[in-house]
């Protein structure tokens, strides 16, 4: 087996038993990155040579003895997260030349537990996108292939495809992402591989570059739900410096993935359905419940009324954020600048130049919504058909511990594919967005494969702060998956 | 009478709201670690969240809040103990996020009250609004280079309190009151330091006017008025302007105004078309700020004497007048000087010689209470030789002057100039009967029935004297010659 198809757990295992050094591990991982990053174009910045200093201390720390959870593994980081020395693009033109002067919390905590950071990953642009293609740095491949189609080349999803893509791909052992709406759940199903949102405030968003600041949460990706759960275990944790980090103890994650589901109440809520979504996902989802059941889990039918208003409430709320949050992106003080003749030219032409069609539309959208006139009608309303959807969980979870759902409507889609319709695009994130507007943890976990053999996830839906219960489930469907098809585009293969 | 604007259509009555920016005295910003000393160089004292880098985010500062809280207990408010912070969105080269964090639907602080004194003695009360904590913008600076624009922003995020008042108040003289009021609380509390000339103290003037008895008129908004003159100023020229607008037949229209001191007048700034949509909504950045009552008690009970409690106790305990307590305690330094010499002496003697020989002093010398030259016990014993008729009234006036100009101790004045006062009635009697002698004619006009040449040998008396002749003893001496 090679060095780049290790799970992160067999990883310290091997660390520590002096197998391999952190050296070699991230020397395998930078030698698939040059072979297959200008194909898959995962990162938009490599940093070999700080990787190779990062997994020389690891390795002095082991020959020391020193081992911290994630001493000498190698990751990739979404290109959200600011970096200090790093370039930080957010996927975006108007960041090109931003070399962060700080480390954000979230990348922070992973270096001090022992990371390795291999570069920057692709992203859409400022996390607004759910195919990678809005990214001005080009779009990401995803690693697998259709059947017998050797030709489509598939979106990893987005946002944080360049993570999904690195880490199906072997290209990192797990990788940084965020999830404002779904940006690491979809694309974790779309690539094969586990991704967590945990609950807004589990993790720090202090120096990660804002979209939509009531909805954005750091998680992992990674190939194993038990190597998300070690990641997480790093990642997350209270900040000061964030207002809305949880003061909350972090719990032993990966032990979680140990736990039984016998006696687990199980939801299945009926909305998660949609108009001509493919006979694999509903099948793989009957599949799903199966699965629990057999391990001992009760399984309970609940309803979640609002679920239909998500994706409308959501594509408010997220761009009035977002239209705010992107406002300091003025051509002032960092970033480009694209000078004018005065002041407001200077602004317009910065910002229309330094971002791409998809960030105008949506700040744009945000705009709108918030203008004199059309804010009650909008944000507000939505604000409380937000509380709606979040009522719905907090009654669903009187009476389940989880829930369980399909992550995505389809499996990943060809460049190209629904391009040309951005509210089809935005149906992607019909069944994430709901949980994201409540704040609640969910994860998408590996389960089958389509009729073209391409990947589905099943999500796993917890209460607040209940990450625990999200990895148990997750790992036992996991496990009763057995999933061993692997992407066609892969370091090794 | 009230005030009031005399028209070619007859009187106008002018109505008038300020809205008052107060920089909060705190170490830190209000959602970041910045220091916030006025003069600093330009961009010293800035954070990357002050900067608005990407991924910085605000966390409150806690004293910014408890100085909000102090100032709304001073003014008789109403404390919200749940408040939101939202954005105020607009472009700017000193914004640097694009918005301003600030509390447009729920204020930490609600109505309030404060009493203000006129010149003719009468109090009013005017209405607070409410009062509510925002981020200050960084400094254009136009005037650096001649095409470039420089940005200062070392200001950028200073806690900001934004006190609105209620339109009640009715004349220039009024609005100065308030003004003066408000800056005497704030700065009894230690939550503003005041200084309307470093820009930490500004007031927007809301200015309307109308014919008595009717409801109010469309109100237009004097920005960025920076002293309590130049507020009085801009009511004035406003409203004489809307008087003439309406009475030349046309409508004043909203808009914000600025006020030019150099010409007396305002002029317009931009219309109530181009008025920003500044697209509010709440800052998904920071939580709800939820106050403890016991926390807010807690500072209640700490709140320091302030001028009205000060002033209704300076009148009961020395028996001063209405208008000679408000004039001691406008400023705590005042008050405490004029407690310090007051204390175990004649009050009102203390009063007069306070306000008067010692701000005279004081203005003369272009000096303050706190750096005065005579400190508030020197000021004490000179009082004390003049209660034990070391030195007369005339005399200590004298002394009190060396004092002033060489900071010396009164005794040792008056010992080493001689100046203690002659109380030997026999040498007193020696210049009564010289006086007398070398001024017959005036002594026969005298006893003729002039009887107010007295105070004409009695200044003689004390001239031969040099003025240290007991007043008392010398009155005395030439009464019984003279009868």
């Amino acid at each position: 087996m090679s060095l780049t198809d290790l799970t992160i757990a067999a990883a310290r295992r091997g660390l520590r038993g002096r197998e391999f050094t952190s050296r070699e591990l991230t020397e395998a991982h930078l030698a698939a990155i040059e072979a297959l990053n200008p194909r898959l174009n995962a990162f938009i910045t490599v940093t070999g040579e700080r990787a190779l200093a990062q997994a020389g201390i690891a390795d002095a720390a082991i020959a020391r003895g020193e081992f911290a959870p994630l001493t000498g593994i190698p990751l990739a980081i979404k290109d959200l997260f600011c970096t200090e020395g790093v370039r930080t693009t957010a996927g975006s033109r108007i960041l090109s030349p931003f070399v962060p002067p700080y480390e954000s919390t979230v990348s922070a905590n992973l270096l001090r537990d022992g990371a390795v950071f291999l570069g920057k990953a692709n992203m859409d642009e400022f996390a607004m996108g759910s195919s990678n293609m809005t990214s001005a740095y080009g779009p990401v491949e995803n690693p697998w292939k259709r059947r017998q189609d050797n030709e489509a080349v598939l979106v990893p999803g987005g946002s944080s495809g360049g993570s999904a893509s690195a880490v199906a791909a072997r290209l990192a052992m797990g990788a940084t992402g965020t999830d404002t709406g779904g940006s690491i759940r979809q694309p974790a199903s779309f690539c094969g591989i586990a991704g967590i949102k945990p609950t807004y405030g589990r993790c720090s968003r202090w120096g990660v570059v804002a979209f939509a600041s009531s909805l954005d949460q750091p998680g992992p990706f990674a190939r194993t739900v038990e190597d998300c759960a070690i990641l997480l275990g790093s990642m997350a944790g209270h900040d000061p410096k964030d207002s809305t980090s949880a003061d909350v103890p972090v719990p032993d994650f990966a032990a979680a993935c140990r736990r039984e589901v016998k006696g687990l109440r199980i939801g299945v809520p009926r909305e998660y359905r949609l108009d001509g979504m493919p006979d694999d996902i509903e099948r793989l989802w009957q599949q799903g419940i199966a699965w629990l059941r057999d391990a001992g889990a009760e399984v309970i039918d609940v309803s979640l009324p609002h679920t239909k208003y998500g994706l409308t409430t959501y594509y408010i709320v997220a761009p009035a954020e977002c239209s705010s949050n992107l406002a300091r992106y003025d051509g002032v003080r960092f970033g480009m600048r694209e000078n004018g003749v005065d002041l407001r030219d200077l602004y317009e032409r910065t910002r229309a130049a330094g971002f791409g069609a998809e960030v105008r539309r949506r700040v744009l959208i945000g705009t709108y919504v918030l203008s004199a006139g059309y804010y009650d009608a909008y944000y507000v309303r939505a604000q409380k058909v937000r509380a709606l959807i979040l009522r719905d969980f907090t009654e669903a979870f009187a009476k389940v511990d989880a829930l369980l759902a399909p992550t995505a409507p389809s499996a990943a889609f060809a460049q190209g594919e629904n391009m040309d319709d951005p509210i089809k695009m935005y149906l992607n994130d019909a069944f994430t967005i709901p949980g994201s507007m409540a704040g609640v943890p969910g994860m998408s976990v590996p389960a089958g494969l389509d009729v073209n053999g391409l990947p589905l996830g099943l999500q796993v839906i917890g209460k607040p702060f209940d990450e625990e219960t999200v990895f148990a489930v997750s790992a036992a469907i996991e496990r009763a998956a057995g999933i061993t098809a692997l992407p066609q585009v892969r370091a090794g293969a | 009478m009230s005030y009031a604007l005399e028209g070619s259509t007859g009187t106008w009555e002018i109505v008038v709201g300020l809205e008052v920016h107060a920089q909060v005295i705190s170490k830190a910003k209000l959602f970041s670690g910045a220091a916030t000393d006025f003069g600093a160089p330009p961009n010293s004292q800035v954070s990357f969240v002050d900067a608005a880098f990407p991924g910085m985010l605000p966390v409150i500062n806690r004293e910014c809040v408890a100085q909000a809280v102090r100032t709304g207990l001073g003014l008789n408010a109403r404390i919200n103990l749940v408040s939101r912070f939202d954005r105020k969105n607009y472009f700017y080269a000193d914004l640097p996020a694009g918005y301003q964090i600030s509390q447009y639907q729920y204020p930490i602080v609600g109505e309030g009250r404060i009493e203000i004194e006129l010149a003719d003695g009468s109090t009013r009360e005017i209405g607070i609004t409410r009062l509510h904590l925002e981020q200050d913008a960084g400094k254009s600076l136009h005037d650096q280079h001649p095409t470039k624009s420089y940005i200062d922003l070392n200001r950028s995020g200073v806690a900001l309190m934004e006190i609105v008042s209620e339109p009640d108040i009715r004349s220039p003289e009024e609005a100065g009151a308030y003004l003066r009021k408000l800056r005497s609380i704030v700065r009894y509390l230690g939550t503003c330091d005041g200084n309307m000339d470093e820009g930490s103290m500004r007031a927007d003037v809301n200015v309307s006017v109308r014919k008595h008895g009717e409801p109010y008129r469309t109100r237009c908004e004097v920005k960025n008025v920076n002293s309590i003159r130049f507020v009085m100023q801009a009511i004035e020229a406003e409203a004489k302007r809307q008087i003439e607008v309406w009475e030349g037949g046309s409508t004043v229209e909203q808009e914000t105004r600025l006020f030019d001191h150099a010409r007396g007048t305002t002029r317009s700034m931009r219309s109530k078309e181009d008025a920003h949509d500044y697209r509010y909504f709440p800052d998904p950045d920071l939580l709800p700020l939820v106050l403890d009552e016991a926390w807010v008690t807690g500072l209640k009970a700490k709140l320091p004497e302030l001028p009205d409690a000060k002033k209704a106790r300076f009148m009961r305990d020395f028996g001063l007048a209405a208008y000679d307590a408000s004039v001691l305690v406008a400023e705590q330094a005042t008050a405490d000087f004029y407690e310090t010499v007051a204390k175990g002496r004649d009050a009102k003697i203390a009063a007069n010689w306070v306000m008067g020989d010692l701000f005279a002093a004081l203005n003369r010398e272009g000096r303050t209470i706190a750096d005065s030259p005579v400190s508030a016990a020197s000021l004490g014993k000179l009082l004390d030789l003049l209660a034990d008729n070391t030195i007369s009234g005339r005399i200590a006036k004298d002394v009190f002057e060396t004092m002033v100009e060489m900071g010396e101790d009164p005794a040792a004045i008056v010992e080493a100039k001689g100046l203690r006062q002659v109380t030997d009635t026999g040498a007193i009697d020696v210049a009564v009967a010289q006086v007398l002698a070398a001024n017959a004619d005036k002594v026969a006009e005298y006893k003729a029935g002039r009887e107010k040449l007295f105070g004409f040998f009695v200044g003689q008396v004390m001239k031969a004297m040099a003025g240290k002749g007991n007043p008392a003893l010398v009155n005395e001496a030439l009464k019984r010659k003279l009868s």
